[in-house]
C-alpha cells in the first residue's frame, strides 16, 4: 500500500506523467533522478576509460597482437612481478602489523578513542604528503640515518630512500588502516560470551585466540587483505616518489608509455591491471562472509 | 594467573601495539615538526623553530595560485558532485533490484578501478574535448571520482529512515514535494553533508588524474607539490603540508562528527 500511495502521489503523477495507480508501467521517477548522474559518468568517466582500453585492440588495426606479445615482454614480466611481488610484501606487512592494533581497539575500549585518532590522522592525509613524509624520514640525511649516525650504529648514511624497501615501508604505512578497519569491525562481530565460555572452560588465553577469536576474524582479514593487495596493485604516486628507479610498478610503466604516447601498450597494460584487480575482487567475494565485511565496512 | 603474569601478558602486547601506532603516527608528526623549523634544510630535530617557511610559502605566488584553484576547483567539485550524487542515490534507492545493480557498479567503480587507469582514460578523451589544462576539465574530472562518496554516503542515511516518515506525511496531507524538503531532505542532510565532505577532500587531495590533465594551465596544489618534490625538498612543501593536514583532518572530523551525530539520531527513532 506504502509504495503505490508514494507512486500514485509521486511528482511524476503531479506533472502529468502517471496516468494512475492502477498502470503496471515502471515507475520512472527513480530513473529521472539518476539519469544525470549516469550521463555525466558514462560521458566524461565509463566511455573515455574504455575508447582508451580499446585502442589495445584496434591499434594499429584490429588485433589481439599487443596481448600476444605480453609473454615474451621482459620488460612487462619483470614489472608485473615486481608489482605482484610489492603488493604481496606489503600485504603480509599490514596484515601482521594491523591485527594486533585491531585487537587492541575492540578489546582496550578505554584506549579505543586514542588508538583510533592515531589511525585516523595518516589515514586522512594525501597520499601524496604521507609519501614526503617518508622521503623527509628515509633520505640520505633523514631523521633516520641521523639516528643511527648519532647512536654510533653506522658511519655513513645508508641508502634507502629510492631503493624497494622504501617503497614497501611507505605503502605499508599508507595502507595499514586499510587492513585495521575491517579486521576491526569483524572482531567487534564476535559474540563476548563465547570468549567467557572458552575461557570459563579453562582454555589459556592462547588458545582461546587461535581457536576461537582467529577463525572467527577470518571475513574481516580476508577483507583487509583484498582491498590492501588491490589498492597496492594500482599504486603510482608512492613507488614514483620513494622507489628505486629501476623498480617500477605497472601503473609507472603505463604513465610512461603515455608519456611516448605509446596508447596501445598502455590501455594493454591497463586492461592487464584492471583485469588482475577486478579477477582477484571476484575470487575472494566467493569466500564466505567478506562480502559482509564490506557492507559493515561502509558505514 | 599471577599478578605478574597478568601484568607481562598486557604489558608486552601494549609494546607493541604502541611500536605499530608511532609507526603509524610519527611520520605525519614529523613533517608537522620540521615545517616550524628555522634551518635551511631537512633537519632534525630542528636546531630552532620559527615561521619561516610559512612566510615562504604565504609570500609567493607561485604557491599561493594552485592553492586557490585547489580550492575553488574542490568547491565547484562539491556542488556538482553533491547535486548529481544525492539525485543519483534517491533514484538508485528506488530502482528494481537488476537495475539497481547495475547503475551502483557504474557509479561506484570509480573506487575500485586502479587510479592510473581512470587518469589516463579520462586523459585520453578530454584531449580531444580541448579539456586539458582547464579548470572546467579538472572539475569534471574530479566530481567521477568524488560522485561515489556522495551515492554511498547520502545512501547509507536513505537506508536508515524509517519509511513510516514519509507515509505519515503524505497520508496526513502533505504534497510529495513539501514530504521530501520537509521529512526526507533534513533526515539525510547528515549523509549529504558528509558527502560533500568527502567530495571536497577527493578533489582537494587528488593528483593522479591533475598529472595528466592540469597542463601548464590549471596547475592545482598537489601538482604544483609533486614538481617542487622533483628537484628539491626543502621545508616549504613541510609548511603546505602542515597545512593541508590540518584543513583535511578538521574537514575529516567534522564529517566523523556528523554521521556519529545522524547514528545517535537513527537509534533514537529506532
Amino acid at each position: 500500500m506504502s509504495e503505490a500511495v508514494l507512486r500514485e502521489r509521486g511528482p511524476l503523477a503531479r506533472i502529468g506523467l502517471r496516468s494512475g495507480p492502477e498502470a503496471r508501467a515502471p515507475n520512472l521517477m527513480p530513473y529521472l533522478l539518476a539519469a544525470p548522474l549516469i550521463l555525466f559518468m558514462l560521458a566524461f568517466y565509463a566511455m573515455p576509460v574504455v575508447a582508451m582500453l580499446m585502442r589495445s585492440v584496434s591499434d594499429p588495426t584490429w588485433t589481439v597482437a599487443n596481448y600476444a606479445t605480453l609473454p615474451d615482454d621482459a620488460v612487462f614480466l619483470k614489472t608485473f612481478a615486481n608489482t605482484f611481488y610489492t603488493s604481496l610484501i606489503v600485504t603480509l606487512v599490514s596484515l601482521l602489523l594491523g591485527y594486533p592494533v585491531a585487537m587492541a581497539l575492540v578489546r582496550a575500549p578505554r584506549w579505543a578513542p586514542i588508538i583510533l585518532v592515531l589511525i585516523m590522522l595518516p589515514f586522512w592525509t594525501s597520499v601524496l604528503v604521507r609519501s614526503y613524509a617518508w622521503m623527509v624520514l628515509l633520505g640520505r640525511h633523514g631523521l633516520f640515518n641521523e639516528a643511527l649516525i648519532a647512536a654510533g650504529m653506522i658511519d655513513r648514511p645508508l641508502r634507502i630512500l629510492n631503493t624497494p624497501l622504501a617503497t614497501q615501508i611507505a605503502m605499508s604505512h599508507i595502507l595499514l588502516p586499510y587492513m585495521i578497519l575491517p579486521i576491526a569491525n569483524a572482531l567487534r562481530q564476535i559474540d563476548p560470551s563465547l570468549l567467557r565460555a572458552a575461557s570459563g572452560l579453562g582454555s589459556p588465553p592462547w588458545r582461546t585466540f587461535l581457536q576461537v577469536t582467529l577463525p572467527l576474524s577470518m571475513p574481516g582479514v580476508a577483507a583487509g587483505v583484498l582491498l590492501v593487495f588491490v589498492l597496492a596493485l594500482g599504486f603510482y604516486i608512492t613507488p614514483a616518489m620513494v622507489g628505486g628507479p629501476r623498480e617500477i610498478t605497472i601503473s609507472m610503466l603505463i604513465a610512461q608509455r603515455v608519456d611516448q604516447l605509446d596508447w596501445a601498450y598502455a590501455a594493454t597494460l591497463s586492461a592487464v591491471l584492471l583485469a588482475t584487480a577486478l579477477a582477484i575482487i571476484g575470487a575472494f567475494y566467493r569466500l564466505p562472509g567478506v562480502g559482509n565485511a564490506f557492507r559493515m565496512n561502509a558505514r | 594467573m599471577t599478578g605478574l603474569g597478568m601484568m607481562g601478558a598486557r604489558i608486552l602486547p601494549a609494546t607493541v601495539v604502541g611500536l605499530i601506532l608511532l609507526f603509524l603516527a610519527f611520520p605525519i608528526l614529523v613533517v608537522i615538526v620540521v615545517s616550524f623549523s628555522s634551518a635551511t634544510y631537512l633537519t632534525f630535530p630542528p636546531p630552532a623553530f620559527g615561521l619561516k617557511w610559512y612566510d615562504a610559502y604565504f609570500g609567493s605566488a607561485d604557491w599561493l595560485r594552485p592553492t586557490w584553484l585547489s580550492i575553488w576547483v574542490a568547491a565547484a567539485v562539491v556542488v556538482v558532485a553533491t547535486l548529481l550524487g544525492t539525485l543519483a542515490a534517491l533514484g538508485i534507492a528506488r530502482l528494481p533490484r537488476a537495475a539497481r545493480v547495475v547503475v551502483a557498479g557504474l557509479v561506484l567503480s570509480p573506487l575500485i578501478v586502479p587510479g592510473i587507469v581512470v587518469a589516463i582514460g579520462i586523459y585520453y578523451a578530454f584531449a580531444r574535448y580541448g579539456l586539458v589544462g582547464s579548470p572546467v576539465g579538472l572539475i569534471i574530472a574530479h566530481t567521477c571520482l568524488a560522485v561515489p562518496f556522495v551515492v554511498t554516503s547520502v545512501s547509507a542515511s536513505l537506508a536508515g529512515i524509517d519509511p513510516r516518515l514519509e507515509q505519515a506525511a503524505l497520508s496526513l496531507g502533505a504534497t510529495p514535494r513539501a514530504t521530501f524538503f520537509q521529512v526526507t531532505l533534513p533526515l539525510i542532510r547528515p549523509g549529504v553533508l558528509v558527502g560533500a565532505l568527502f567530495a571536497f577532500i577527493t578533489s582537494f587531495d587528488e593528483l593522479v588524474v591533475a598529472l595528466f590533465i592540469s597542463g601548464s594551465g590549471a596547475v592545482t596544489l598537489p601538482r604544483r607539490m609533486w614538481d617542487d618534490l622533483r628537484f628539491q625538498i626543502d621545508p616549504t612543501i613541510a609548511a603546505v603540508s602542515t597545512l593541508t593536514i590540518v584543513l583535511t583532518v578538521a574537514l575529516m572530523w567534522g564529517a566523523h562528527l556528523l554521521r556519529k551525530h545522524a547514528e545517535r539520531q537513527v537509534t533514537k527513532q529506532a
